[in-house]
């Protein structure tokens, strides 16, 4: 069962092509990891992905459903819920009334202070549920937009750099949680620069470079991929 | 050989957060330093630092053997400090004409700066009344360094050159950010793309979390200590 | 035919004028990102001051024109750059539509003050003596074909110092990357400076352009560019061609419903309104944009707590009944509309504050509850209030719709191009029927608004209407605070925070923005009832875009995120002026410049005077001894007030210095206690990061 499939995807600003023609698939489960150098057009896919930005051909499906043309809003309520890399935090309301909002627009809104508490707690910010995020340093900024989106009960996760700004032991409990989140059934796509998360974690890794996937396959592939190591380092 | 740029003990921050904790970095004139690391180590911060553009909490910016802590960007750039900002910096819908124009605070003629711009980079003459936004990615980095050269500078600050462009376009650029340091200008050159600057630069520093973890001449073995860097060690 | 043509050079000649002042505005706000408000009455003041020099006192025509575009013009485009914008250069773009709103306020204020608008100042056309010039079928006067080259004139200069010239370069420098500017050595405050110097004149030969044509009046001359924002936006704020294309769009309509526009009493309105019928229009074709991602800086949203909430209800219960007990008849209708249009500046909290929609409409909304009540709740009846409330809600989701697509400068000028609309047009229309229902506004004229009937009693007296507009007030910040409190306050919020967050998160913008313009437009619709009820009569003036504009100014300044901001507000905007004025009649016109300068200090203090208050006076309100004997003082002050045994000033002047001197000896009593500890790990997180603490923590490290 495939939970967020994008075919291929083409975005151009002006004269230049951010996305050509990307295809991805994430399944239920799974965490399939998107890496690639700056400028490659990884938040750019996340934006088409989550319907900020309109690509002028190709598909996106949720659960089989087209979803291309639907709005925002409507991709969330069918289960697809992303992070920022330019963190998105609600700055004028508290880490715990941030969640809230997000719980009170899901699937269990009734429940929600029950879910945002609950939340709080596997992420460890209970202790930070009343600060301003905004007070926050960046990696813990975004531990809290992890938590927001996952207050929506998402099926389709989309993390743009979550661990940036986490130091080793941080990262590793990230690890943790990603592991159990995909036990739950979660479909997660993992954008991140952290290379041995990205290796721990996923199962399968797509390299996009210059608006095209150049690679697709298991990280141990991948790390041993020439074209891969030529795109990161340059080579010709 | 007696560096031109010198930074001593930069520590700089982001909001509240350290991201430069004691950066040591010298650059002769004639030399090419590449600064290489992961992303958010804080690269960019550290040429924004020579540029006067972010503050730095402690530490200090010499320029030549002169203590420019502190000074204004315009003051640095007077100075002979030239900032190549990431993402292409020139002015897209100015035509290329324009850009250069905006260098003429150097005393010197719009003639004279375009004679310079365009006998570096030959394709810039042909799009000469062209807006800028509609060069290609590579010719938008040339105008840029072309803008850099008019000024004379005597340190060239490169951030991210090779930011979304085809691996041969940028090595073509980095050969001649080469040629530039040759003729006695200090270049510092930021890049992801390892591989390309590697060819060129006389020293290279691996900055990782705020720290020079390693510098030296870039041979074999800083190679492969950095495809570990970026994708992970299999360790 | 003829007369075709001769309208159509008419049209032509008004076109060059939008032309010269909407160019003017496009290059300021695309040099420095400020879209000046205050743009026409730059142009306005101009008018006068030529006026000034050429009419009153005599000077030559062509001295006069170098001293006002040459000296006064620059002169005053620096002034304003240096003084009013640089300060808020680096806040949001909120605050520096709130300088420039402030600043508009402030030019008409200050017009009016110098020059008495009660007296007529007609100033000549330009070669009036000369014969005009006839091309075949088609009479051309001097002064229209003046205007007309001077459009041309001012049209190729731009284009040769835009394109030609490296100041020109520089400007468009700054408009594609400000940083990079100063990167290449120039200096990016100096392009600035110069659109500044340029803009004002240019608004500066507008003004005196347009000036003989129509009369010389502060607040119609300064809306008048509402036609030259019409132009601009055609432009996109950014092309200067198209903005030229708009003017004579603007124009030449204006000049053709002039003359062809059937004669009856519903249309001639729709002329004076067309040019914002037409910006609203031109607003609305503007591309989609994309959603909004997070703004740098937000004022705060304290969340009142409830037992603060009821507390400060019952504090403007009882300062409504003090004031009530106290003041004679006419005082009472003056200082009633503390409570009145505190409670439209109220309806600025959730709209402004917490979804950070800049309205300028509220008080046109609240026009919409003064006459549905006027005509509905004549006899008093209850219901007819909550009719007011529905139907001005009604008309805020109508603004709304549009709104959807526009935000900050554009959703400003929209729902200004609005309340000039209802202003206008919509008020002035006579009474008409639908469906065989009888509308009516204000009656071509003034309504009568009578007091409502409660529990059987009629409230009639300026004493009982001024208690129960208290209690309305007392009752409407209750409600906007437990919004703050509740689901919809926190998504509210969470918009303004970040649009893609939300509707990322399955959040629905539409309905969000709907509901709270109609909340807001309600609230604003019941204060303009309440205000009606003690006004006794209405007339449309009292509720137009220039008369709402001090209001929304003072409520920015008070803070809009506090739900205490309606009494604040109402008391400031009422109270100072009018005391003022009762001590020193003279200064009638100095106090109307006063929440124009208050706009002004923005700069310093863009959290709102509101949260300072509360944070000042907290130390009082949790005193348990100081607090008892301040009401035990003022419960005797009032009894010595209300037997005559001291008069007003005393009371008043007495009342403020006890309170101060208690809340001064309360804060001295509850001086800060020691900082509470923060553990080590927490450092940075729970507190902010101190230079220090770095050697605390090595040390720490070295001896453990």
């Amino acid at each position: 069962m495939a939970s967020l499939q994008v075919s291929g995807v083409t975005v151009s600003f002006g004269g230049n092509r951010a996305l050509d023609g990307v295809a991805l698939t994430a399944e239920a489960g799974r965490v399939t990891g998107l890496i690639g150098p700056n400028g490659a057009g990884k938040s750019t896919l996340f934006d088409v992905a989550s319907g900020l930005r309109r690509p002028s051909s190709g598909q996106v499906r949720l659960d089989g459903r087209d979803v291309t043309r639907a709005r925002p809003s409507a991709r969330a309520r069918h289960g697809l819920a992303r992070t920022f890399q330019r963190l998105e935090l609600f700055g004028r309301l508290s880490v715990r009334d941030n969640l809230l909002v997000a719980a009170e627009l899901g699937p269990e809104r009734r429940r929600a202070d029950r879910i945002v508490t609950e939340i709080l707690h596997r992420l460890e910010l209970t202790d930070l549920a009343d600060t301003s995020p905004d007070a926050l340093p960046t990696g813990v900024g975004r531990l809290v937009e992890v938590g927001r989106a996952l207050a929506i009960r998402p099926k389709v996760l989309l993390l743009d750099e979550p661990a940036a700004g986490q130091d080793v032991e941080e990262t590793e409990r990230f690890a943790e949680l990603l592991r159990a989140l995909t036990d739950d059934g979660t479909a997660v796509v993992l954008v991140e620069h952290d290379m041995s998360l990205v290796m721990a974690v996923c199962d399968e890794v797509y390299v996009l470079d210059l608006g095209k996937i150049i690679a697709v396959g298991p990280p141990e592939v991948i790390r041993s991929d020439e074209t891969v190591l030529a795109a990161y380092l340059g080579d010709a | 050989m007696s560096a031109l740029l010198e930074l001593r003990g930069i520590r700089a921050a982001h909001e509240r957060i350290t991201v430069l904790h004691g950066v040591d970095l010298d650059v002769a004139a004639g030399q090419v330093v590449a600064l290489l690391g992961p992303n958010g180590a804080g690269k960019t911060t550290t040429l924004r630092v020579a540029a006067g553009v972010h503050p730095a909490e402690s530490g200090q910016l010499v320029l030549g053997g002169r203590d420019m802590t502190g000074a204004d960007p315009r003051d640095l750039a007077r100075a002979g400090v030239c900032l190549i900002p990431e993402g292409r910096g020139v002015f897209p819908n100015l035509s290329v004409r324009d850009n250069l124009l905006m260098m003429t605070f150097t005393g010197r003629s719009r003639e004279e700066i375009e004679e310079i711009a365009f006998a570096r980079f030959p394709v810039l003459a042909r799009r000469a009344g062209q807006a800028a936004g509609t060069l290609s990615g590579g010719e938008q980095q040339m105008l840029a360094l072309a803008r850099g050269l008019t000024t004379d500078p005597a340190v060239l600050l490169l951030d991210e050159l090779s930011m979304g462009l085809a691996p041969l376009v940028v090595g073509r650029l980095y050969e001649q950010v080469g040629e530039i340091a040759r003729q006695g200008v200090a270049v510092l050159v930021v890049e992801q793309f390892a591989a390309a600057v590697l060819d060129i630069c006389d020293h290279a520093a691996v900055l990782v979390r705020g720290r020079v973890e390693r510098q030296g001449h870039p041979d074999g073995g800083l190679r492969a200590e950095l495809s570990a860097l970026y994708l992970g060690s299999s360790t | 035919m003829d007369q075709f043509l001769t309208f159509g050079i008419v049209g032509l000649s008004t076109a060059a004028i939008y032309a010269v002042i909407g160019s003017g505005l496009v290059l300021t706000y695309t040099t420095t990102g400020v879209f000046n408000f205050a743009h026409g009455a730059a142009g306005m003041l101009s008018a006068f001051m030529y006026w000034q020099l050429t009419v009153g006192w005599g000077w030559p025509v062509p001295v006069a024109l170098v001293v006002v575009l040459l000296v006064l013009a620059p002169g005053f485009g620096l002034l304003v750059e240096r003084f009013v914008l640089r300060p808020v250069q680096a806040l949001g773009e909120a605050e520096r539509l709130v300088m420039t709103v402030a600043l508009l306020s402030g030019l008409i204020a200050t017009a009016r003050w110098i020059w008495d608008p009660n007296v007529a100042r007609p100033l000549p056309m330009f070669f009036a003596a000369r014969k005009p010039i006839h091309l075949g079928p088609a009479v051309i006067t001097w002064h229209q074909a003046i205007t007309m080259a001077v459009a041309v004139a001012v049209a190729i200069g731009l284009r040769i110092l835009l394109y030609r010239t490296r100041a020109g370069a520089e400007m468009r420098a700054a408009v594609d990357d400000r940083a990079l500017v100063g990167l290449t050595g120039a200096d990016p405050v100096r392009a600035g400076r110069v659109s500044w110097i340029l803009g004002t004149q240019l608004a500066a030969i507008g003004g005196i352009l347009i000036a003989p044509t129509v009369t010389l009046d502060a607040a119609q001359l300064s809306l008048l560019i509402v036609s030259a924002y019409t132009a601009a936006v055609f432009g996109r704020l950014r092309s200067l061609p198209l903005t030229f294309l708009g003017a004579v769009v603007v124009g030449c309509m204006e000049s053709y419903l002039t003359g062809y526009l059937p004669q009856n009493e519903y249309l001639p309105g729709l002329r004076l309104a067309a040019p914002a019928f037409l910006l609203f229009l031109a607003l609305l074709v503007f591309p989609h944009r994309r959603l909004r991602g997070r703004e740098r800086r937000l004022a705060r949203v304290p969340v009142p707590t409830a037992r603060g909430t009821l507390v400060f209800a019952a504090v403007v219960i009882a300062f409504g009944a003090v004031l009530a007990s106290l003041l004679g008849e006419a005082d009472l209708i003056t200082y009633g509309a503390i409570f009145s249009l505190g409670v439209v500046a109220l309806s600025y909290v959730p709209l402004a504050g917490y979804a950070g929609q800049v309205s300028l409409c509220q008080l046109s909304m609240a026009g919409i509850g003064a006459v549905v009540w006027g005509h509905l709740g004549a006899h008093g009846q209850l219901w007819a209030l909550g009719a007011a409330i529905l139907v001005s809600a009604a008309a805020g989701a109508l603004v709304a719709l549009p709104a959807l697509r526009l935000s900050g400068v554009y959703l400003a000028l929209g729902t200004a191009a609005f309340a000039v609309i209802l202003d206008r047009w919509i008020f002035g229309i006579p009474a008409f029927h639908v469906f065989g229902l009888r509308i009516a506004l204000f009656d071509q004229g003034s309504v009568d608004v009578s007091g409502p009937r409660l529990f059987g009693l009629r409230l009639d007296s300026g004493r009982e209407l001024m208690v129960f507009a208290a209690v309305c007030l007392a009752l409407a910040s209750i409600g906007v605070a437990a919004l703050r409190r509740s689901r919809f306050g926190r998504r509210l919020i969470a918009l303004r925070d970040s649009e893609a967050a939300y509707a990322t998160l399955g959040g629905n913008l539409l309905v969000a923005k709907v509901a709270v313009f109609a909340l807001a437009s309600g609230i604003a619709g019941l204060g303009g009832a309440l205000y009606g009820m003690q006004q006794r009569t209405v007339t449309a003036d009292q509720f137009s875009l220039i008369a709402g504009l001090p209001i929304f100014l003072v409520a920015v300044v008070g803070g809009l995120g506090a739900v205490g901001n309606g009494l604040f507000a109402g008391t400031a905007f009422v109270a100072p002026t009018n005391a003022l004025i009762a001590i020193a009649p003279g200064t009638a016109n100095l106090v109307a410049l006063l929440p124009g300068l208050a706009g002004v200090g923005l700069g310093h203090n863009p959290d709102g005077i509101v949260s300072r208050f509360r944070r000042q006076w907290e130390p009082l309100a949790r005193d348990r001894i100081a607090l008892p004997i301040l009401l035990c003082v003022l419960a005797l002050a009032w009894a010595l007030r209300f037997t005559d045994v001291i008069n007003d000033w005393t009371y008043y002047g007495g009342s403020l210095v006890i309170a101060a001197a208690l809340r001064a000896w309360a804060s001295a009593r509850q001086a800060e206690p020691a900082e509470p500890e923060i553990p080590v790990e927490w450092w940075g997180l729970r507190r902010a990061w101190r230079p220090e603490d770095e050697e605390v923590l090595a040390r720490g490290v070295a001896a453990g």
